[in-house]
């Protein structure tokens, strides 16, 4: 239990690359309407980014920054948020109608509710793979009854 | 006719890619593989003109290799002991290869008026030039005509029937303006799948199971 995760390289070069991964998912995700990408693949990104932290100091110690009721919570939340981007359509008529005005075309501000949508489905997916990952990191303890 | 040699022979390499995954005795092996064919499809992706998709692509693949690798390593038998009959797999393999081949031209190889555009040629190659494909690309992509008035002066974009992506919705990647707004259904049932699956994921690999409240098969003493 002392020594949790890899070595101290390995730690501290994720301590650095970490946040600018998670920034770039975010980035994919905000600017899919915009350019190549959108919610999912910057979920990914974002689960990848949690991967490398689980990876890199272990399932105990990045308990702090992710553990899996967060990962449940994050995953839920995303997806009645995307649920209720689609309801939202009902305020001009129809399930799923994009409500918000159009907007100018190459703002980040366009495309109506279409931004909105990429960052649910960006917690969504993001959580949802971490989650998943980290179900999948217990699984080895049962199987092999050691200590992770 | 540069790129079409690329993309045949990234076929080949997935193709080679896959016949070791499979045929491979090492389980770690048979990941890599895999992952080498995901990876040699992302860049078939992008050069057939589908960023969104090889983004997507390469980024699942490395998240899923990481993961495979993970859950591979740790198990300390990884080779398989059973003996493999070759002869078996290399004919499945060959019939699917042959069924992809026949898709493939069926798809880009034979021109035919009015079916899909020649393998390798994005939709919106056509934009421009020649006229849109008529049917759902063209409300999708806009009619040309009216793109032209626009660009010229004589039609405003206040109502943007008829125009497209970028003036029906205001977003400038069409893909997305498809995928979220024409389709969003489409993507509302994705996204529940991906739920759903996760969901199912979390449900089997619980760390403890249903023995008791306070010990689960993590906290029994005698497991270890």
């Amino acid at each position: 239990m002392m020594t949790q995760g890899m070595s101290l390289i390995v730690k501290n070069t994720a301590k650095l690359v970490t946040g600018f991964i998670a920034v770039f998912g975010i980035y994919i995700a905000m600017t899919g309407h915009l350019s190549p990408g959108g919610g999912f693949a910057g979920g990914v990104i974002l689960a990848a980014a949690a991967v490398l932290v689980i990876l890199a100091f272990g399932r105990r110690g990045a308990k702090g920054l992710i553990t899996d009721a967060q990962c449940h919570a994050w995953d839920g939340a995303g997806a009645l948020a995307f649920a209720v981007v689609a309801l939202c359509g009902y305020f001009s008529g129809q399930f799923f109608v994009n409500f918000i005005p159009r907007g100018k075309v190459h703002d980040l501000a366009s495309g109506g509710m279409i931004p909105l949508a990429n960052l649910a489905i960006l917690v969504k997916v993001g959580a949802g793979l971490a989650g998943a990952f980290l179900a999948l990191a217990a699984f080895r303890r049962l199987g092999m009854g050691k200590v992770a | 006719m540069g790129v079409e040699l690329f993309i045949v022979a990234l076929i080949g390499f997935m193709l080679l890619a896959a016949l070791i995954a499979v045929e491979a005795r090492d389980l770690l092996s048979s990941v890599i593989c895999v992952g080498a064919a995901g990876f040699a499809l992302s860049v078939i992706d992008l050069l057939v003109g589908a960023p969104d998709l090889a983004i997507t692509q390469v980024v699942v693949e490395v998240v899923a290799l990481v993961l495979l690798i993970r859950m591979v390593v740790t198990r300390s038998d990884t080779s398989v002991t059973a003996p493999r009959d070759a002869l078996r797999t290399g004919l499945v393999l060959l019939a699917g290869g042959v069924i992809l081949a026949a898709a493939f031209f069926a798809v880009g190889g034979v021109q035919r008026a009015g079916t899909m555009p020649p393998f390798g040629e994005p939709v919106l190659a056509h934009a421009k030039g020649d006229k849109v494909p008529p049917g759902v690309s063209q409300q999708y992509l806009g009619d040309p005509d009216e793109l032209d008035k626009v660009s010229a002066g004589t039609r405003t974009a206040d109502d943007p029937n008829g125009l497209g992506a970028a003036y029906e919705t205001g977003t400038a990647n069409a893909v997305m303006a498809i995928l979220l707004d024409y389709r969003a259904y489409d993507t509302l049932g994705e996204a529940t799948i991906i739920f759903v699956s996760i969901l199912g994921a979390y449900v089997i690999l619980r760390p403890k199971g249903r023995i008791g409240p306070e010990e689960g098969l993590l906290g029994r003493k005698g497991s270890a």
